[in-house]
C-alpha cells in the first residue's frame, strides 16, 4: 500500500498564525482526491494521534474543485516558544505524508 | 460601472521586483499601489523587541519604486504592518525612509501615519470591560499577561486607510494592519463590491504567490461591482483559476471563512474563470458584516536569555539509540547542576538530536540508524550570564560523556571554540486575541504631515 505522500502530487505544511498549523494535500486529480479522501488514516482521530493533539481540535476540509484536502490543527506550544522545533511548521507535513492511504 | 485597479508589486515590502515587472504594473494604470510590510510569520522576536526583519536598504529600494511610480501617475500608496511587526517605532522607521527618498527625488508628499500600538493601561481597561477574548488560543487574558508584553499591537481594518485616503494622503503608513485591509481600502472607496474587494485583497496580499511564477514580479488586482480580476505583471508569469483559488489555502487554517475586522469573507461559493491574457475573473464572493467590530491583538514579551552549543556525534554505539544516550547525559548533567547549587527555577535546558527526531519530537521509524547526528543544547535562563554558565557546566559532558558504563572516555565533535554561542534575549507570543469596539477608529491614532522638498519637515 502506498503512502499519502507517494500518492498525492504535493503535500506541504505551514503555520497559520502563531497557534495553528495547516497541512495541504494537493491530490492532483479527482481520482486521487477520492482515493485519499477515503483513507481511514485521514480521520480526526488518526491526525490527532500523529500530531499529539485532541481529535476535536483537528479540522479537515475537502476542497473538491482544487482536489485538495486541508488539515488544520493547533500547535502544542505557541510558535517561537523557547524550545521551538519548527518555527514556520514547514516540515510538519512529513508525518501525514507517511501515513498509508 | 465602478472599478478600481490595485497594483501589488511585492508579497512583502523588501522582497523586491524586477524593473520590467514593475514598469508593466505602472503601465497598467493603477489607482493605487498597495503592499503589506510584515506579519507574525517569523516568530515572536520581531514584535517582542520591536525591530524590523528586513534590511533597511531592501525596504528603501522597494519603497522608492512605489513612491516614484505613484508620483508619476498622481496616485497614492498604502503600506501596512510597517517595520515587520507594526509597532509605532516601525511606522516612524518607514516614515524616515520615505522622507529620505522624497528629499533625494526632489518632491514632497502628504504622509499619513496610522499608529496601532496599544498601551497596557488601555488594554487593562478593555479587559475590565470584558472586551477581550481569545482567538485560537486556549488562554484567557489576565492583567499579568498584559504586563508581561513588551509590545501590543492591534491589526487595523480598512476604516483608518479609508479616512487617510479620503483626506488626501499620498502615502499611508500603517502600524499593524491585516494584509487584506491594506489592499481592500481603495476598491471600497471607489464603490466596488465589498465582498469582491476583500476576497480579491486576500488573494493578492502575498503578491505573485497567486501566480505561476511566485519568484518574479507583482500582481494586478482589478475590482468592480460584481467581482474581481487578477493578473501577473511579470511577462513570464500567469494566473490560472488553480493558482488563484489555491492561494487561499496558504497559511489559512480555514480556506472558506476568513475573519477580518468587521467582516467575515466567505469564499465557499466563489466561481473562478480563466480569461485571455493570463487573467482570472472571480465572482460570487460572499461577505458577512460582523455584529461587533473587532481588531486582532498581538502581544509578545521577553522570555529569558539563551545560550546554545552544537556538537556532532558519529559513535556507532550511540547511533543505535541516540535518545537513550541523551537521556542519560541530561540526567547526569541535571544532577551535576543541582550539586553545584544552580536554582532550577532560574533556568531550563533541552538537548535536541538533529538527524534523529529534533524537528518532530516524536518516535523515529523502527530500525532507523543515523550515520551522524548534531546535538543542539539550548539553555534558557533569566540572565544571559547564567545561561552561559549552565552551558559551560555541560560542556565537558558534551565533549566526553560516556558511551556506555565502564567504556573508555570518548571525545565528540565541536564545530566552534568557544563552543557556547550567546543568543541574547528571546521573546514569546503572549497575546493572540481580539478586542471589541464600537468605533473602528477608536484604537488607532493618526497624524499627517507634508514631507520632502517644499514640505514642513
Amino acid at each position: 500500500m502506498a503512502s499519502i505522500g507517494e500518492t498525492a502530487y504535493y503535500v506541504r505544511s505551514k503555520n497559520a498564525g502563531p497557534f495553528m498549523v495547516t497541512v495541504d494535500i494537493f491530490c492532483g486529480d479527482p481520482e486521487t482526491f477520492a482515493k485519499i479522501s477515503a483513507s481511514p488514516n485521514l480521520s480526526k482521530e488518526k491526525i490527532a494521534e500523529v500530531y499529539l493533539v485532541r481529535p476535536e481540535e483537528v479540522k479537515i476540509f475537502y476542497i473538491e474543485n482544487l482536489n485538495v484536502i486541508k488539515v488544520s490543527y493547533p500547535r502544542r506550544l505557541p510558535q517561537g516558544q523557547k524550545y521551538e522545533r519548527d518555527m514556520h511548521a514547514g516540515q510538519q507535513y512529513v508525518q501525514i505524508s507517511e501515513l498509508e492511504v | 460601472m465602478n472599478t478600481c485597479r490595485v497594483f501589488v508589486p511585492y508579497g512583502a515590502l523588501g522582497t523586491g521586483i524586477s524593473d520590467e515587472a514593475f514598469a508593466n504594473g505602472i503601465a497598467m494604470n493603477p489607482d493605487i499601489i498597495s503592499v503589506d510590510g510584515g506579519s507574525t510569520d517569523s516568530g515572536p522576536y520581531y514584535l517582542g523587541n520591536g525591530k524590523c526583519k528586513y534590511a533597511r536598504e531592501a525596504l528603501k529600494t522597494d519603497t522608492r519604486k512605489m513612491i516614484v511610480g505613484a508620483h508619476q501617475l498622481g496616485i497614492p500608496i498604502t503600506i501596512g504592518s510597517c517595520g515587520t511587526c507594526g509597532v509605532d517605532e516601525g511606522v516612524d522607521f518607514m516614515e524616515d525612509i520615505c522622507r529620505e527618498i522624497l528629499e533625494e527625488e526632489g518632491f514632497s508628499a502628504k504622509i499619513t501615519k496610522i499608529y496601532t500600538e496599544q498601551t497596557k493601561e488601555e488594554m487593562k481597561a478593555k479587559l475590565a470591560e470584558g472586551k477581550i477574548r481569545p482567538l485560537g488560543t486556549r488562554v484567557d487574558v489576565t492583567e499579568d499577561i498584559l504586563d508581561s508584553c513588551s509590545h501590543i499591537v492591534a491589526a487595523s481594518g480598512v476604516e483608518p486607510f479609508i479616512k487617510a485616503l479620503k483626506d488626501g494622503a499620498d502615502i499611508v503608513l500603517c502600524g499593524r494592519a491585516t494584509d487584506t485591509a491594506v489592499l481592500a481600502c481603495m476598491p471600497i472607496i471607489k464603490g466596488c463590491s465589498e465582498a469582491a474587494a476583500w476576497h480579491g485583497a486576500k488573494v493578492c496580499e502575498c503578491g505573485a504567490l497567486c501566480s505561476t511564477n511566485p519568484q518574479n514580479g507583482g500582481i494586478f488586482l482589478t475590482v468592480d461591482e460584481t467581482g474581481f480580476e487578477v493578473q501577473a505583471t511579470a511577462a513570464d508569469s500567469t494566473c490560472t483559476p488553480y493558482t488563484v483559488s489555491a492561494h487561499l489555502l496558504y497559511e489559512n487554517a480555514d480556506p472558506f471563512h476568513l475573519v477580518e475586522p468587521g467582516v467575515v469573507i466567505d469564499t465557499s461559493r466563489a466561481v473562478y474563470t480563466q480569461l485571455p491574457g493570463g487573467k482570472v475573473r472571480v465572482e460570487n464572493s460572499g461577505i458577512t458584516k460582523s455584529d461587533v467590530y473587532t481588531m486582532k491583538l498581538e502581544g509578545a514579551g521577553p522570555a529569558g536569555y539563551q545560550t546554545i552549543t552544537l556538537v556532532g556525534i558519529r559513535d556507532r554505539i550511540i547511533m543505535k539509540n541516540p535518545q537513550d544516550w541523551l537521556d542519560r547525559l541530561a540526567a547526569f548533567a541535571q544532577a551535576k547542576l543541582d550539586r553545584l547549587g544552580f536554582d532550577r527555577k532560574r533556568y531550563s535546558f533541552l538537548l535536541r538530536p538533529y538527524g534523529w527526531n529534533a524537528v518532530y519530537g516524536g518516535d523515529v521509524p523502527e530500525g532507523y540508524v543515523p550515520n551522524e547526528i548534531g546535538v543542539l543544547l539550548t539553555v534558557t535562563a533569566d540572565e544571559q550570564a547564567l545561561a552561559t554558565q549552565i552551558a559551560k557546566v555541560m560542556n565537558p559532558l558534551l565533549l566526553h560523556f560516556e558511551v556506555a558504563k565502564n567504556r573508555p572516555t570518548p571525545s565528540f565533535a565541536f564545530p566552534f571554540s568557544p563552543a557556547e554561542v550567546e543568543k541574547g534575549r528571546i521573546y514569546e507570543f503572549k497575546l493572540y486575541h481580539v478586542v471589541e469596539m464600537e468605533d473602528p477608529l477608536s484604537m488607532v491614532r493618526m497624524s499627517t504631515a507634508v514631507v520632502g522638498k517644499g514640505g514642513a519637515n
